[in-house]
This record gives C-alpha cells, structure tokens and sequence, in this order.
C-alpha cells in the first residue's frame, strides 16, 4: 500500500466570512462552524487534497498543498 | 475658386472634421437630423482603417464610444434632442472617468420627439446639466458649415488635452446647410497624455495641469475606471474628502484653463448702445441686423458665444462693453438670457427675444421685435 | 489558479458570508491561468450589482460601467483593440433586465466578448428584489406574494438572439464551470456563460434554501447535466436546470461576411 500523502493547509483568517461552505463541500469532515460561528480546522490529518474547499471558498481564504518530504 | 473649396453639409462637415482631427471609431443609432453623420461615417471609417458601428440605442453608441476611447480611439457618436436624453447618463459616466469623447448635437424642436424637421436651441440647458450630479463639460457652439469643420476638430482637440466630454451643439438648420469650405488647411492635432513609469503608477494621480495621465486599455498598466468615486487608485471610495477632491478637481481642470478653452466673437461692441448676445445659427440673423442698424445710424453690437460652457461671468461681462440694453435671441423659451441676466444683474437691460414656432429668428423678426419693445 | 491575478490589496471582497460569486470569479481566474493568457490583453468589464464588482479584485484592466451597459462599453473595447480578451462580469438583472437589449443585439452581432453571467436570481445589491431571472412564484422583496412572472431561459434567449457559444453550469460543479468557461472565452465570436451562483442573504432566506452550504451543495439534487438531460422526457426534468454546452458554433458568420464582401 503506497504512503497516504499529507497535505498542508492555509487559512487566511483575515479574508475569511466563516460562511461554512468548506464545511459542507468537504468529503472528509476536516472543518467546522466552532461554539462561536467561526472557521476552525477540526481534522487536518484526513485532508485528502481533493481542493474542494478551495474551489468553493468565495473568499479566496483556503490554500491546500501537498506536503512533500524532503 | 480655390481648388481646396468644397460645397459640404453641416453633417458632412462634422463628418470630414472628426476624421481630420485623427477620429477612428463611430458609433451611432439614426435619428433625424444627425443620421447624414451615420452614414457617412459608414463609408468613411473603412477607407480611413477606422470603425464604424450601429448600436441598438443611443445608450449603447455612447457606451461603445466611452470604451473604445479609453481602449485608445479618438471617438465621435452624434444624435438629436430624444436620443441625447438618453446619452445622459453615459455623459455622467464620462465626465466621471474622464473618457475623452466628442458628441454632436443637432438641436431639433423638442420637448419630446416634437418636430423632427424643425430647427430649435432648445437643448442649451440640457447640453450643460443634461446629466445628474455635479459635473463640467465643454460644449461648442457652430454657426456655419465651415466652423462645424473647424470646432469638431478642435472638440477632439479639447477632450484629448483635457480628458473631458466635449459637445458639438449644432441644429437642425446647421446640419443641412449647404456651403463651400476650405479643407486643405491641415489642422493641428492633441493626442491625450500617456503614462509611462509602470511601478507606483496611480491612473487618477495628476501634476499640476489636473489631468491625469491615464494608461490606455491593454498597454500593461492594468486601469481601474468606475463611475463610483474614486481615488487616485481609480478603486470606488465613500470618502467625503476624497469625493470632494475628485468634484473640484473635474472643475478647476477645466476653469484653470478658461483662456484655453473660452472663445467668443464680437461685432463693434466698443461703442454699441445696444448689444446682441446669441449662439449658433440665430447669431447669423443678428449679424445682418447689426449691419441694418449701423447703417440707419444706431450703434448696434454683437457677442457671439463660440464656447458656451464653460461659462464665465466675468468674460462676458468684460466682452460685452458698456451697452446699456442686451438682447438675447434665441431659439427656445429663454435658456441663455437667464445666464445673461446673472452676469448682468440690474445694471443693464438685458431683453429676451424667443422664437419656438419651428422657424428660424430673421432679421426683419429682429427688426420688428425692437420696434415692437421700443427699444 | 494564478494567485497574482487576485489583487489582493482590494480583498476581503464586499460580498455577503456564502455569496456565490467569489466562487464565479475564482472558477474565471482559474479558466484564464489555464488558457496562459497575458494579463496585459485581459480586460474586465462590468455594469453594476454586486457581482459588477468582481473586476475591482482582479490585476488586469478592469472597468465597471453603469447598469446594463457593460456589453456596448465592453464591444467598444473590443473593437477598438481586437488583440483583447474582453469578458464582460454581469448579473442576471444587469444583463437581462436593464441590459438586455445590449445583451440580445451583441449576440445577434456575435461580437468577439465573452459574457459571464453571476445568475443569484434576485438584485442583491439593492436588497432582494426580483429580476428577469427570478423563478416563478418564488419570494422576493417585490414578489412578497410569490413571482407571477416567468423567467427567462437565459440559454435559450442567447440562443434564439445568435450567440455562437452558449453554456450554463453551477458552483457546486466547478470544475465543470471553469470547462466552460475557458472553452466560452477561447471561442470565436459571441459566447455566454449562465454561471448559476447563490444569494444566501436574499434569495435563499426568503425561499428558504438552507445556509450557504445546503444551498451549494443542492446543485446535485436540481441540476442535471445536459447529456443525461437528453435521454430524458419533460416530466422527469421538471424543476431541473440543465448545464452543460448548448451551442458551439464555429465559423457561424463567415458565409454571411463574404456575400457582403461580394456585394460591394
């Protein structure tokens, strides 16, 4: 079985609306809204690179890149 | 006869004018009496490795206009009173990115579609406050085929240099006037300043003249134009102050240059008793009635508004002598006797004489209207 | 995506949390990093509506005009320098209310501009009211009984006015509207783009669409691609929205720009 690749994660906190899209789009439940109606990154780990969080953020506040061993 | 001589309508006249002071982009939607315009510039703009275009609505050919001037054109469009209204708000939006464009005007008897065919100045005001909002705009006045020529090269001219609006306020007799004019002349052109440091480049920021050097679409400088206000960024902003720069700065552009930009003739106004202030076509009557008077003896002048706005106070009130009575023909219900009456105040009799029944105001009309006043 | 098509000064963008237009503007900005055009002959233009302001966050040339005249100024463009790519950014209203008679006669004329239309069904920008776009008897601020108009179908009035290229797709397909897009500003002639977006803040709520999420991710229940659509009968397609590509004519006006050339 190859190694699970692993991806690195970018929040721009400063763009974002906490709109909760991520949320919903992602396939592997890595964000949620937290207690105060805000962004958070719940579960990096079992990010899949799949960008869905990044094509349908409306605030351009979401980067994943492939984390690559040196 | 001069070989250079040609017999050319007032519409052609504009037509050959643009073309002449370097217009390669019409965009227009018929409307009588401008359409010759149209449809010369079909012809004319392919030889001259120019565009011509035929929008679906006056808003449209303004809008092509605006964008093809600040993709780089020198530009003309030109209409009549009903489609002129709906120019106005791409008139505003002009005057707000600072596109240089030309319109002409045909004046037509209006309100409404109102006579078609029939001559009026009917639209003096609506050439200066058509539009919303605050706002400056250059508009010539042509009285001749020949000057239809020579203004509409120097409105390109002028809206190159100054990065404003400029209209072209002819009508309907104007534009289908026959007469002969000299064309060989060639005229001295203005192209608009360009930018050319690309770092740090702010489009709306100006030097000393007010005008900003503003890259043209696709030259790399990546513009941001709105009809918003705006910064020198060229980024929409609801800053007061901001706002309040940008609205006199629109204005002084032009009123610091009010020597550039004014022109008006005179007629022995020096030690006229009694003066004529008119524009356009009605200042032909005027001309001959000044003659007339002369000649029984009276001391008759005349001013003749070349440049109708901007309108400066103190120029006209340095223009027109001491004449103790002003008249002001005109082909409308009274526009340019109320700026006359605000120069003038009580110090002079200043007379208004309207003509709205679709003719033009003759001599003999004048002639009568003195007798009638006992003036 | 080219991160320095973003000017990323002007950001965070004005929309409301969840509006679907930031999701339009990237899906652009990524179908132009695809095509590797020169950002120097790429330029914006917009009328007004909130997604009119989708220029202003771009690096290229970008001009918002007044609205419903973004495609005359956008023409005039391109006219006038034809080595642009002129994309106009529009709004159900902007295009199809106001601007809709520039809309119907740039197709007729298939002027060479790509038109993206950021379709939220309702004017945002002004509080909710009804458009052209607007579902029947959905609630709007001026629909407050329910819309007793019916809608365009943008795609077939671009169509039935002339367009040579003619695509709808949502948000939640992105991959699927970047597609279009790209194949809609590389083509040759007049091409239109029904971007089917979301407005949270208006539309939804008044409609009770869920939050943004639910409303984004409905796209898989109501939109159904065209090649399925096909095989399908009315019935079936009821209260569906095709996407997909509808027209692609290549070449459409040569045989009529040679008999004008005959004829003079």
């Amino acid at each position: 079985m190859p190694e699970r690749k692993s991806y690195k994660i970018t929040h721009y906190r400063k763009w974002c609306k906490n709109c909760g899209i991520c949320v919903a789009v992602c396939p592997k439940k890595v964000y949620e809204i937290d207690r105060n109606d805000r962004h958070a990154i719940v579960h990096p780990q079992d990010c899949i690179g799949c960008q869905m969080c990044v094509d349908h953020c409306p605030d351009f506040a979401l980067t994943v890149e492939e984390v690559k061993d040196e | 006869m001069n070989e250079h001589v040609v017999l050319m309508q007032g519409n052609e006249a504009v037509a050959e004018g643009a073309i002449a002071a370097g217009v390669r982009f019409y965009a227009g939607y018929p409307i009588t009496p401008s359409s010759e315009i149209a449809e010369i510039m079909a012809r004319r703009m392919p030889e001259v490795g120019g565009v011509f275009l035929q929008m679906e609505d006056e808003i449209a050919s303004i809008m092509a206009i605006i964008g093809a001037s600040l993709a780089g054109k020198k530009v003309l469009t030109a209409t009549s009173g009903p489609g002129f209204s709906l120019m106005q708000e791409g008139l505003g939006y002009a005057c707000m990115v600072e596109a240089p464009i030309v319109l002409l005007e045909s004046m037509r008897y209006g309100p409404s579609t109102g006579m078609p065919t029939k001559v009026s100045q009917m639209d003096l005001m609506q050439s200066r406050w058509g539009t919303h909002g605050d706002h400056w705009i250059i508009v010539l006045s042509p009285a001749s085929v020949e000057e239809s020529y020579r203004l509409t090269i120097r409105a390109v001219n002028l809206a190159e240099k100054y990065r404003n609006p400029v209209i072209v306020l002819s009508d309907e007799t104007i534009s289908h006037l026959r007469e002969p004019i000299d064309v060989s002349v060639s005229p001295t052109l203005t192209d608009r300043k360009l930018p050319v440091e690309k770092s740090g480049y702010l489009p709306y920021r100006t030097d000393i003249s007010l005008v900003p050097a503003i890259a043209n679409i696709g030259t790399g400088f990546h513009t941001s134009f709105t009809g918003l206000v705006h910064g020198e960024s060229g980024f929409q902003t609801a800053n007061g102050h901001v706002a309040e720069a940008l609205v006199e700065r629109l204005r002084d552009k032009l009123f610091n240059n009010l020597d550039d930009i004014i022109q008006f003739e005179t007629d022995r106004v020096e030690d006229a008793e009694i003066l004529f202030v008119s524009f356009g076509i009605t200042a032909r009557g005027v001309s001959e009635t000044v003659e007339t008077l002369r000649s029984r003896g009276r001391k008759a002048g005349a001013l003749r508004l070349v440049t109708l706005f901007p309108f400066d106070d103190d120029r006209i009130r340095q223009a027109a002598g001491s004449a103790r009575t002003i008249i002001v023909p005109e082909l409308n219900s009274g526009q340019l006797v109320l700026l006359i009456k605000r120069v003038f105040g009580d110090s002079r009799k200043v007379v208004p004489m309207n003509k709205i029944n679709g003719d033009l105001i003759s001599p003999q009309d004048i002639l009568d209207f003195l007798q009638e006043e006992n003036l | 995506m080219r991160l320095d098509f973003l000017r990323s000064e002007r950001l965070p963008n004005i929309w409301c949390p969840g509006c679907g237009n930031g999701i339009v503007l990237r899906a652009l900005l990524e179908a132009i990093s695809q095509l590797q055009l020169d950002p120097d002959k790429v330029v914006l233009v917009s009328g007004i509506g909130c997604s009119s302001r989708a220029p202003a966050y771009t690096a290229f040339d970008n001009v918002h005009t007044l609205h419903g005249r973004a495609i005359p100024t956008a023409t005039g463009i391109k006219l006038a320098n034809p080595d642009l790519s002129v994309i106009v950014l529009t709004g159900d209203g902007d295009c199809s209310a106001i601007g809709g008679n520039h809309l119907i006669h740039a197709a007729r004329r298939d002027v060479d501009i790509t038109v993206v239309v950021f379709n939220n069904y309702n004017y945002g920008m002004t509080g909710g009211q009804a458009s052209p776009l607007t579902p029947a008897a959905s609630i709007t601020t001026t629909t407050p009984s329910g819309n007793m108009d019916r809608p365009f179908d943008l795609v077939n009035l671009a169509t039935g006015a002339g367009a040579t290229y003619v695509a709808r797709s949502g948000i939640y397909f992105t991959k699927h509207l970047v597609d279009h897009l790209r194949k809609a500003i590389s083509h040759r002639g007049f091409s239109l783009v029904d971007a089917v977006a979301q407005c949270p803040t208006y539309y939804g709520r008044f409609n009770r669409k869920g939050s943004a999420g639910q409303m984004i991710t409905s796209q898989k229940d109501w939109m159904v691609l065209k090649n399925v659509a096909d095989k399908k009968n009315p019935e079936e397609l009821a209260g569906k929205v095709v996407i997909g590509e509808f027209v692609n004519i290549i070449g459409a006006r040569q045989a009529d720009i040679d008999a004008a050339k005959e004829q003079s």
